[in-house]
């Protein structure tokens, strides 16, 4: 099932070519800038930031804008490590059970048979167009209504069930020869266990796929207007709190960025390989 | 259909459901495996959208029950809030003009990307996902196109001597509707992007081989006469990515303009309802604006598939 690296062109020619290369390379500076500025402007002296014209380039490097954000962060009611710490709760467990219960209904739709599945299967196709962004007021109103506002259940619950990441797992598990799964029947298993153990090791890619997904989705959750407590709120709030505060604060507020940028970029390199193979399955048939 | 072969035969009909009931009983297994994934569908995502309807009928504020005011709602939207007839305005804009040039954007790009050498192909991706990726990091952006002299895009703009004083890109109605779909454009390669990269990489070899035989020389044909007509899934899926994506924007105007912003420039239907929602508390008028936006993209949505669908089947 490995997609294959290269392929030799037969369209095209040496000069395309390097006016492709030259035409990408602009188009990802232009990605790459605002990610670049914020790394330098986190590594600058409190002087540098000051110049002007700003400079593109960091004169004497320091690490003081990490130290200060530890410092002023945690002159807040709650130490620094308390929203790293609710962030990453978030991040594992909406990544965990998307995982696992994605899994479990997408094994359901694409290898069972039962009164019900056509329909079911629309509804995700059509649901990939209510992203939790979409949904925040409606949600909020559901959420008031159970009780979770304020609670850690606000902003973990409702990015579990995520169409899009059902949809990737359901198109990749197709792809899976029935031939397997009747193997597994005729030994006795039943629907969990062929899922557990026949199905969930042949979708790996799709897995790790779902992962990087999951996580930074979750880890991007502000839990703005879910969330009161100061003690529960997810990192993505202080970044926005000392942004806010202006120029004064622009080296601490880069290294606030650059923190929290980590972790999505390192999950990402983790599983890159893997999301080619599952995003090939992608498709929507109409 | 049962109905279409046996009409008005009684005993076959009762039969076909209680063959109905067996099937269900026989796959229990299976509906206990989707159970944990749809009950919380269910409550985040179904019953949102259901219920944005009847909630729009009413006055409801969180404290009190709600109080059923028939179409009181939709006709202030539509006919006394000039507010949400200018979000309405912004938001078609908004997604006419983003959502096709970011849905072109991503397509060029994975082709372009595909064309290059191994390794520069997942260096490239990566850069071209780098956004998407690191999320809140468009608050960068405010650096660039801060209001005073210390801003990147004015700092250089005056060195060059092209301005002459500092522009005030965040605040200034003229400007900030510019400066979001700058950004919203920076941020808009997603899964669509990655699903169009993946399907260009996964279109068999032979396909190109037997079209140079029939005599496709360069590029474009290629991209025209094989590529394009084994994308379609992929095209599919990146153009429902895209159209969430223009049609939701609202957090990249709400960060880096003012809330509300200058002359409401950046004022879309999701802030409108974000105003309503979670300001004022006013949730009946809230659900009628958010049942606006869900009609606007199941409308979208399916002229997308009809559109799509006639060009690549």
């Amino acid at each position: 099932m490995r997609v294959r690296k290269s392929r030799k062109k037969y369209g095209g020619s040496r000069g395309g070519d390097i006016a492709i290369f030259i035409l990408l390379l602009l188009v990802g500076l232009f990605e790459l800038f605002p990610i670049y500025l914020s790394v330098i402007q986190s590594i600058k002296p409190s002087q540098e930031l000051f110049l002007f014209p700003p400079k593109m380039y960091v004169i004497a490097p320091t690490g003081q804008n990490f130290v200060d954000l530890l410092n002023t962060a945690s002159n807040m009611w709650v130490p620094f490590s308390r929203y790293i710490f609710n962030s990453m709760l978030v991040a594992v467990v909406v990544t965990v059970c998307q995982i696992f219960f994605c899994s479990f209904a997408a094994y359901a739709l694409s290898k069972g048979k039962f009164p019900g599945q056509k329909a079911l299967n629309k509804t995700i196709e059509v649901a990939l167009l209510f992203t939790s962004s979409v949904m925040f007021i409606m949600q909020y109103m559901v959420m008031a209504t159970l009780g979770f506002i304020d609670t850690y259940l606000a902003i973990t619950l409702p990015y579990i069930a995520s169409p899009m990441g059902l949809f990737l797992m359901r198109q990749f598990m197709g792809q899976i020869p029935d031939a397997i799964i009747e193997a597994a029947k005729l030994d006795g298993a039943g629907h969990f266990r062929t899922c557990w153990q026949v199905v969930m090791p042949n979708v790996k890619p799709a897995i790790m796929t779902l992962m990087i997904f999951a996580f930074q989705g979750a880890w991007q959750v502000t839990g703005y207007s879910f969330i009161y407590s100061e003690e529960l709120k997810p990192l993505p709030t202080v970044m926005a709190n000392i942004s806010s505060a202006g120029i004064a604060r622009a080296g601490v507020a880069a290294a606030s960025a650059v923190v929290t940028m980590i972790p999505p970029i390192v999950i990402f390199l983790i599983c890159q390989s893997n999301v080619m193979e599952t995003m090939a399955q992608s498709g929507l048939k109409d | 259909m049962a109905a279409k072969a046996n009409a008005g035969v009684l005993h076959i009909e009762d039969d076909k459901f209680r063959y109905t009931l067996r099937e269900m009983k026989r796959s229990s297994g299976l509906y206990l495996m989707m159970t944990p994934f749809f009950i919380l569908f269910a409550i985040f995502t179904f019953v949102p959208v259901v219920m944005s309807l009847p909630i729009g009928f009413t006055n409801f504020n969180m404290v009190q029950a709600p109080h059923f005011i028939g179409l009181n709602n939709f006709y202030a939207l539509f006919l006394e809030d000039e507010v949400f007839l200018k979000a309405v305005q912004n938001t078609l804009i908004f997604a006419v003009v983003t959502g096709p040039i970011s849905y072109i954007l991503c397509f060029l790009l994975a082709w372009l990307i595909n064309e290059m050498p191994g390794a520069l192909k997942t260096v490239f991706t990566f850069i071209f996902y780098a956004p998407s990726l690191t999320g809140n990091i468009f608050t960068t952006w405010q650096l660039i196109f801060s209001g005073d002299t210390y801003g990147i895009a004015n700092a250089y703009l005056m060195n060059l001597g092209i301005t002459k004083g500092a522009i005030q890109w965040l605040t200034d109605a003229n400007y900030i509707f510019g400066v979001v779909i700058v950004v919203q454009l920076w941020m808009s390669l997603g899964a669509g992007f990655l699903s169009l990269r993946a399907g260009l990489q996964g279109i068999p070899r032979d396909r190109y081989e037997a079209a140079a035989v029939e005599g496709v020389k360069n590029r474009m044909q290629e991209l025209l006469m094989v590529t394009v007509p084994a994308m379609g899934p992929q095209m599919l899926f990146a153009a429902v990515m895209q159209i969430v994506a223009s049609f939701t924007a609202g957090d990249v105007g709400r960060t880096l303009t003012a809330f509300p912003s200058t002359d409401y420039a950046a004022h879309t239907i999701m802030t409108h309802a974000f105003d309503y929602g979670t300001i004022r508390y006013e949730m009946g008028y809230a659900s009628a604006i958010c049942f606006v936006l869900f009609g606007v993209m199941l409308i979208a949505n399916w002229g997308i598939k009809k559109l799509l669908g006639r060009y690549l089947d």
